[in-house]
């Protein structure tokens, strides 16, 4: 059944969204959070659990102090502060994929709170998000639906449950309700996500593959009349993991809830599933009744960490993003714009790690937003799965700036590396692509060119310099391109004597 | 019956080390003997016999190598089956989990395995060690050696049984609100609760985990220090396992047992357990002339009044189901155990989850579970949790008060001796009499309790002994002193004049609940 959709500039003019967003990300410890079962991406189902991932009767957690590390570094790089005494809470509730029927998690003691983080928009504006806690938690198992037509558990013969991700550590980040953000809300919601995700990696603490749900985002929308309105009834989209579906149903949502409103009906308070097609479509009604329980897990110690520690972590912060890349801009002399473009094509890292193997932050910025952006596109891969290292774009670039090489030369080099046929110097010398610096190879080339032109000589004679091109033109296509151009023209003007 | 099995546990370690015995031979002993008595008594739910010689074997090597690494090397002992045991049916002595082999073993278990103590079987309890009487199991009731007809206390009854009716020298039991040391009392054997976080509660089925405290049970203090320093380990899997676990304890209880002096050690008598309306006469002889012993070994005895515990009980009753409720929520029907299908209506994960647990739990696992989900809903959390952990924190502060002044506090360990089975059929009944052992469990302190002797009912009555947290070698110096003593007086072990237990008397009565 569609539903009714307020055009979306009308919905945000009439009314005021409020956002906010629940973010889960996946911590790349070697453990899981609560035992010793290795984390990993796939695996047979259940070769990655003890006793206490699958909750044997008996087993209990201990608690995985990188888990509590990574945790303290996220709310640190949230500018969050850090609880001298926290503690797991049991969140009880009953599903298959739950090992013990509960969740160790945090509720009224998180590990961080209070944290804010300042967003760069498209324009260029800046967003601050205010973040209310960040807190630790195990993930669950998968559930997997067999029999049924569209893997959902309606009309499935059978589930199956695998549990090498349960006790997986996750880190929830729970903004505050997100306001101001006008027509910019969908924008809004996935940059702050996207800046998160940005983060995450320069902790170290995720891979954050966006594909392989290591970041999660439940995304909360609701509508007021005005700014100094009371919250409205609030919507839930659980588990968006990407960029484009969270900003796809921000907007969706906007536009949905004005249509109810504007048509004197009121939002349900309940979760929805995102569609492929951006749209939402209600799941479970979620009202008070929805009651967890929660008490503090006293299978565990609570987690005090000391002061020295969490100096000890902040000191040995990695530079972060937003700062990240201002401080290059400066030092590779970018617009504003071309800066963005860079951050926009996933060529930050890449460029800097080819200006760090000694190559100009400039000539790296034109490596790889031009050829090798077109490569990936021909391709039809990412910038980083171009088979070409920054140390191999750096060697290039030292080969031009050497003049061995010129930029036509350079650009088939760089054919050959992406074809796998070794570094840039191997293939310089596979290919003979160097370039003719012996002057008495190129006024052999030149003389032999005057020869057969000998009009052209006169008129250069004649002061016609710029009839030299087609001398110069013709040395060029004799050496196959591998003469320097400028070279070749100096020799011709010396051989004229004009 | 021979000399061999009414042997203290430190004597047959005695003669093991003699070469008198192999441990063959006395786990041999103790399974002929589980055979004959234990139809009537119920006192084991699991006997594997053939691993248990096959584990008597491997000590006796290790004797004979020199690579034996305690002095109980080879004698055997029951588990409570509470404890996972690797291989070997693990129960709780629930339907749900009827049949269950567990892949592994609780810690106390890898440290009995580790010092080579053949485990003759795993014992009956109230059922995820829920009660007060080992009535509550779904296996059939474990009997009191005393008398076939009463409980053997609870919950670790089977562990309290099998040791007094001879069936194994020394046994593991667990104690959330007095479940080692009331079967002990009742049985006329010695129990100990030791700190909290001294023994692992890795592979202990968890019933509330802030209290669970897994223990050695015997027939004597000194061996019941002699299991504690095999079982005492800190534990890296268990967040809540002290790294400093006293142990030693063995060599405490022997200095004890040679000086027999008390002098200088303050005992306080708590002036709220000291008899009462719902104090069996009897009770309160024995323990009052208990406490003339002690003076008489030295000790000064005063009264001490801990105003809260008044609230302990009720805080014990909320506390204790809350977690329970949560513990017990991963039996579902899912994973292991149990599975039960409804047989009408539609089949989905919550319509099997409540047909599981309403066929596989027991009455008194209902009850706990429906209160503890009751207790920690929203809108009640506060006045039920919450005031039953501040209730906790004040008896706490009234027991460090009164450790400022007394080295040990001393009660009976049971307002009453062993009641016939079905007496208390009210819950109510049964939880009032937890009232003497509770503050231990909500404080974390350990506690002791050791037969003081005979009531007017000629049934056995416990002594309690509490200290404070980690100094649990000054319940075994008081108890080996006062054990001493009594024995004097006794003119042996209080055992010795318990009914003898043997094919005529078990003739006929069948606790067992034949499968």
């Amino acid at each position: 059944m569609a539903e009714e959709l307020m055009d979306f500039d009308e919905a945000v003019r009439r009314y005021d969204p409020v956002i906010g967003l629940e973010v889960h990300v996946e911590l790349g410890t070697a453990t899981k959070m609560f035992d010793a079962a290795p984390v990993a991406f796939g695996g047979e189902p259940n070769s990655r659990v003890t006793p206490t991932s699958v909750g044997l009767p008996g087993s209990l957690p201990v608690v995985n102090k990188k888990g509590v590390e990574y945790a303290i570094r996220i709310g640190l790089a949230l500018g969050c502060q850090i609880s001298e005494h926290s503690r797991f809470a049991r969140k009880n509730y009953f599903y298959p994929d739950l090992a013990k029927d509960f969740q160790t998690s945090q509720s009224d003691e998180p590990i961080a709170f209070d944290g804010a983080l300042e967003i760069e928009l498209e324009d260029g504006t800046f967003f601050t998000v205010p973040i209310e806690r960040a807190h630790m938690e195990e993930d669950a198992g998968k559930n997997t639906h067999v029999g049924g037509a569209d893997g959902r558990i309606e009309g499935a013969d059978y589930s199956l449950v695998d549990y090498n991700r349960a006790g997986v550590p996750l880190i929830e980040i729970v903004s505050r309700p997100i306001e101001g953000t006008g027509a910019r809300a969908p924008q809004i919601a996935a940059t702050y996500v996207r800046t998160l995700r940005d983060i995450f990696r320069a902790l170290g603490v995720s891979e954050a593959r966006m594909e392989r749900g290591n970041v999660r985002a439940d995304v909360n929308v609701s509508l007021r009349e005005s700014s100094d309105a009371p919250l409205g009834t609030r919507t839930e989209t659980k588990n968006v993991n990407t960029f484009r579906s969270i900003e796809q149903h921000v907007r969706y949502e906007i536009q949905r809830q004005a249509a109810i409103l504007a048509a004197g009906g009121a939002v349900l308070q309940e979760t929805r599933h995102g569609q492929a097609d951006g749209t939402t479509r209600p799941g479970r009604v979620k009202s008070d009744a929805d009651d967890y329980r929660y008490f503090p897990e006293p299978d565990l110690v609570p987690v005090a960490p000391s002061r020295e520690w969490v100096e000890q972590i902040r000191a040995a912060l990695p530079e972060m993003p937003a700062a990240k890349r201002r401080r290059l801009k400066g030092e590779w002399g970018l617009a504003d714009e071309e800066m963005r473009d860079v951050v926009n094509a996933g060529a930050l890292d890449l460029i800097e790690a080819t200006a760090l193997a000694g190559c100009s932050g400039q000539a790296a910025r034109k490596w790889w937003m031009g050829e090798l952006a077109r490569a990936a596109k021909d391709r039809e891969i990412a910038l980083e799965e171009l088979p070409v290292t920054p140390g191999q774009v750096a060697q290039l670039q030292a080969l031009v700036d050497e003049g061995r090489l010129t930029d036509k030369l350079a650009r088939q080099v760089l054919e050959g590396v992406l074809d796998g046929e070794g570094d840039p110097q191997q293939v310089v010398e596979a290919r003979g692509l160097e370039v003719v610096s012996d002057d008495s190879a190129l006024l052999a080339a030149v003389d032999e060119a005057l020869a057969a032109n000998p009009d052209v000589a006169d008129k250069i004679r004649g002061g016609k310099v710029q009839a030299a091109g087609a001398i110069v033109g013709a040395v060029m296509k004799a050496t196959r391109g591998q003469a320097d151009a400028k070279r070749v023209r100096e020799l011709v003007m010396e051989r004229v004597g004009a | 019956m021979t000399a061999l099995i009414t042997a203290t546990a430190a004597e047959q370690a005695a003669a093991l080390a003699a070469g008198e015995v192999s441990s063959r031979e006395l786990t041999q002993a103790h399974l002929e003997r589980i055979a004959v008595v234990d139809g009537a008594v119920n006192a084991f739910l699991d006997v594997d016999a053939d691993r248990a010689l096959a584990d008597a074997d491997a000590a006796d090597a290790a004797r004979r190598d020199g690579t034996a690494t305690s002095e109980l090397t080879g004698v055997p002992v029951a588990v409570k089956d509470l404890f996972v045991t690797r291989g070997q049916v693990t129960t709780a002595a629930s339907r749900i989990l009827e049949g269950w082999v567990p892949p592994y073993d609780a810690t106390a278990v890898t440290n009995l395995r580790g010092a080579h103590l053949p485990i003759l079987g795993k014992t009956n309890l109230d059922e995820f060690a829920m009660g007060g009487s080992t009535e509550h199991s779904a296996f059939g009731r474990t009997a009191n050696p005393w008398d076939l007809g009463r409980i053997p206390g609870g919950s670790s009854g089977g562990s309290a049984a099998a040791v007094g009716a001879y069936e194994a020298p020394l046994a593991l039991g667990t104690d959330t609100g007095g479940s080692i040391r009331q079967p002990a009392a009742v049985t006329g054997t010695v129990g100990v609760k030791p700190t909290y976080g001294t023994v692992s509660r890795f592979g202990v089925i968890a019933m509330a985990s802030s209290l669970d405290t897994p223990g050695p049970m015997a027939r004597t203090v000194l061996d019941t220090a002699l299991l504690h320093d095999v079982i005492a380990s800190y534990d890296p899997l268990d967040s809540t396992s002290l790294t400093d676990a006293p142990r030693g304890m063995a060599a405490v209880v022997r200095a004890a047992q040679q000086g027999r002096d008390l002098t200088g050690t303050r005992v306080g008598v708590i002036a709220e357990l000291d008899g009462g309306h719902a104090y069996q006469a009897g009770v309160m002889d024995s323990f009052h002339a208990a406490l003339a012993l002690l003076e008489e070994a030295g000790a000064s005895i005063e009264t001490v009044s801990l105003p809260n515990l008044e609230y302990a009980l009720d805080a014990y009753y909320l506390i204790m189901p809350a977690e329970v409720s949560s513990n017990l929520a991963r039996y579902d029907g899912m994973r292991y155990g149990l599975r039960v299908e409804p047989t009408e209506g539609p089949v989905t994960a919550e319509t099997v989850m409540a047909a599981t647990r309403g066929a596989g739990f027991g009455d008194e696992a209902k009850r706990r579970i429906i209160l503890g989900t009751h207790v920690l809903s929203a809108g009640y959390y506060d006045a039920y949790y919450g005031s039953a952990q501040k209730v906790r924190t004040l008896v706490q502060r009234d027991l460090n008060a009164a450790f400022a002044d007394f080295d040990v506090l001393v009660s009976p360990t049971s307002p009453v001796t062993a009641y016939r089975f079905g007496e208390k059929d009210d819950p109510m009944a049964m939880y009032a009499l937890d009232v003497t052992t509770i503050p231990a469990n909500l404080a974390g302190i350990p506690g002791m309790s050791l037969p003081s002797g005979l009531s007017d009912d000629a049934l056995p009555v416990g002594f309690q002994i509490l200290a404070p947290q980690r100094a649990d070698d000054r319940l075994y110096r008081v108890g080996a002193v006062l054990e001493a003593a009594l024995e004097e007086r006794w003119g042996g072990r209080l055992l010795d004049h318990a009914p003898v237990l043997n094919e005529a008397a078990v003739a006929g009565v069948r606790n067992k609940k034949e499968a």
